[in-house]
């Protein structure tokens, strides 16, 4: 029943106690194997905590620079079309150094998988300002708050992809709760299929938690995370198309 | 990738476009690339005639992305080719870099035109430095070839592939908007490939064997040393392997030119008329730039009295001649950063070297 999907290697991970990139790990891994998809998928890792995604999915996997890793994958997937193709990424990979690529990605209707987790910091460098940063958030570099005056707002990267006509599905999500989890595993599986049945870019954004950089212990992580984060980005799907409706 | 039984003729060919016909000959069918003056015959021909023959032709939203494109590319184990000039090149800095990391080949064409920042869209060869010493982090290399021909453009561009697959690394055509633009007859060779096809790191999906990685990061023990001296060591072997030149005229030459390139071709007039007067000129052309010619450079200057480097910049590659003989009281330069020197001009410089007035 709770066993260990084929497509996660059977060793520790480096994440912090308390952190949710674990349990995005263990979906995706489940979602692998729930299509069949380990012998023909390609995924590409991002920079950031999760980089390590090829220590721990048992699949190929290919490393992109900083934010590039929709290019990287766009690159794999037009030479293999035939291949499952996703992307496993970070806030600060994906909505700051690498928001030119996802956009363009999305618009293309690039037919691969995103997977977003977005903690509103940049965890491996040390818990700086992120794109997803909430005001009035302290972090290593708002140390005053973040101030929408000298920083702008913390952007909701569903949303926005979900205006692109090339989106195929757009969903945010949360893995606070066993309920959220269901609910992610909902989302990932549609992803999954969007990419399946050739309907272009799907993205699931996963709110995480980041103990270690929030100064926070694991409970109150995901009590953040069910409060004020979920109020400022609500769960849901933004987008989902139901036939190939485009031209 | 078998020779297709083609006839082959002679036809007039422009050099952009020489590229093309010998990166599609070489069996790349991906192309990725974003607009740039002086390149853009390049991507305008893929377009039209990738799609036709089964290949893929994608406009990037930049040269970040277009590189990072090629990265995914040639991850898959495909051949992947990429063209752009100076601003775009600089762009790809951080991709090539990784490709270098990450043991990726592709072949990227550089068009260069003048100066820094935006610069001009005049022929030059100021993108020396940043092609021969790798503009990214971390101190890699790639070959680097320079043609000086349309002939060139075609059958060098075939080698980029080859040097790419043999050393799993990125490779460099240098050209400038002059070989880019001229036409001339060209002969279309076959390609005929010196490394085997097979790559079994490509990244394929893991059926029938364990998973595998393209990546850079190194972060166990000292896994980082290991794998730069790997790469170190493989930079050595394309200097042993992979130097290529041609001599001109050097036999008995008392004022050997250094030059590369469209450069190189106008120094070949300037020769033969100087030849005409009775001055022994030579030169020695670098066509892979890196590895670089230092051995021959150095044998050259050895027998010359003078050694005139004539480049479209300021004088990059002045610092590799020097680098390569100790004769430094014997190296003089001649360039002209954002134009083709003539043949008059040359000869001129050639003659006051050998001690007649005009
Ligand atoms: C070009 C470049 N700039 C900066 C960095 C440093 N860097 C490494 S990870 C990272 C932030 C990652 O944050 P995020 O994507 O939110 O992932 P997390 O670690 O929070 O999971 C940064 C800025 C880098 N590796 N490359
Ligand atoms: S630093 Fe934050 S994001 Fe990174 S592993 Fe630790 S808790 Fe997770």
């Amino acid at each position: 029943m709770f066993d260990r999907p084929k497509s996660l290697v059977d060793v520790r991970t480096h994440f912090c106690p308390g952190c949710h990139h674990g349990i995005a790990h263990r979906i995706l891994a489940e979602t692998i194997d729930r299509y069949d998809l380990r012998e023909k998928t390609i995924g590409v890792a991002c920079v950031g905590c999760s980089v390590f995604l090829y220590d721990y999915i048992d699949v190929d996997v290919a490393e992109a620079p900083h934010g590039r890793a929709p290019a990287v994958a766009t690159g794999v997937k037009r030479a293999q079309p035939d291949k499952f193709v996703f992307t496993y990424q970070g806030d600060g990979d994906l909505a700051a150094i690498g928001t030119s690529e996802i956009i363009h990605a999305a618009n293309r209707g690039e037919n691969i998988t995103v997977l977003f987790v977005n903690n509103t910091t940049y965890g491996m460098t040390g818990g700086q300002m992120a794109p997803t940063t909430m005001l009035g958030q302290r972090t290593s570099t708002s140390p005053y708050g973040r101030d929408f005056r000298n920083d702008g707002y913390p952007i909701k990267m569903a949303e926005l992809l979900a205006t692109l006509e090339g989106t195929a599905y757009s969903a945010r999500v949360a893995t606070s709760t066993p309920a959220q989890i269901r609910k992610a595993k909902e989302a990932v599986r549609k992803a999954f299929e969007m990419q399946i049945r050739e309907m272009g870019f799907s993205i699931v954004e996963f709110l995480s938690t980041c103990p270690t950089n929030w100064g926070m212990k694991p409970l109150e992580a995901q009590e953040r995370v069910l409060g004020e984060m979920s109020e400022y980005f609500p769960l849901g799907v933004y987008k989902e198309r139901t036939q190939a409706d485009f031209v | 990738m078998k020779a297709a039984a083609v006839e082959i003729r002679r036809e007039l060919m422009k050099g952009n476009v020489a590229i093309c016909l010998g990166a599609i000959a070489a069996g790349c069918r991906f192309y990725y690339g974003y607009p740039i003056t002086p390149q853009n015959d390049i991507p305008e021909y893929m377009s039209t005639h990738l799609p036709t023959m089964g290949g893929t032709f994608l406009q990037a939203e930049s040269e970040v992305a277009t590189i990072n494109f090629i990265l995914g590319t040639a991850a898959s184990g495909k051949r992947v080719m990429t063209s752009s000039s100076g601003p775009g090149i600089s762009l790809m800095q951080e991709g090539l870099s990784y490709m270098a990391g990450s043991e990726l080949p592709a072949v990227i064409v550089n068009i260069s035109r003048s100066g820094p920042g935006l610069g001009g869209i005049a022929p030059s060869q100021g993108d020396y430095f940043q092609a021969v010493k790798c503009g990214g982090h971390g101190g890699y290399r790639m070959p680097v070839l320079a043609p000086h021909s349309v002939q060139e453009m075609y059958s060098l561009t075939m080698r980029a592939f080859d040097l790419a697959d043999k050393y799993r690394n990125p490779a460099m055509v240098l050209g400038d908007a002059i070989v880019g633009q001229m036409k001339e007859p060209f002969t279309p060779v076959p390609y005929e490939p010196s490394v085997p096809p097979e790559k079994p790191w490509a990244l394929t999906g893991c059926k029938g064997r364990p998973r595998q990685n393209v990546k850079s990061l190194y972060l166990k023990d000292n896994a980082i040393e290991v794998h730069n001296w790997k790469l170190f060591r493989k930079y050595e072997r394309m200097r042993e392997e992979e130097v290529l030149f041609e001599r001109f005229r050097l036999d008995g030459a008392t004022i050997a030119i250094v030059a590369f390139g469209t450069a190189a071709r106008v120094c070949k007039t300037a020769i033969q008329w100087a030849r005409q007067e009775g001055i022994p000129a030579g030169m020695l052309r670098p066509v892979s730039l890196f590895p670089f010619p230092s051995a021959q450079v150095d044998e050259a200057a050895e027998a010359a009295d003078v050694v005139l480097v004539v480049e479209m910049n300021t004088g990059q590659m002045v610092e590799d001649v020097r680098m390569s003989t100790r004769h430094h009281d014997r190296i003089r330069f001649l360039g002209k950063p954002c134009a083709m020197p003539t043949p008059e001009e040359i000869l001129g410089e050639i003659r006051t070297l050998a001690g007649k007035r005009p």
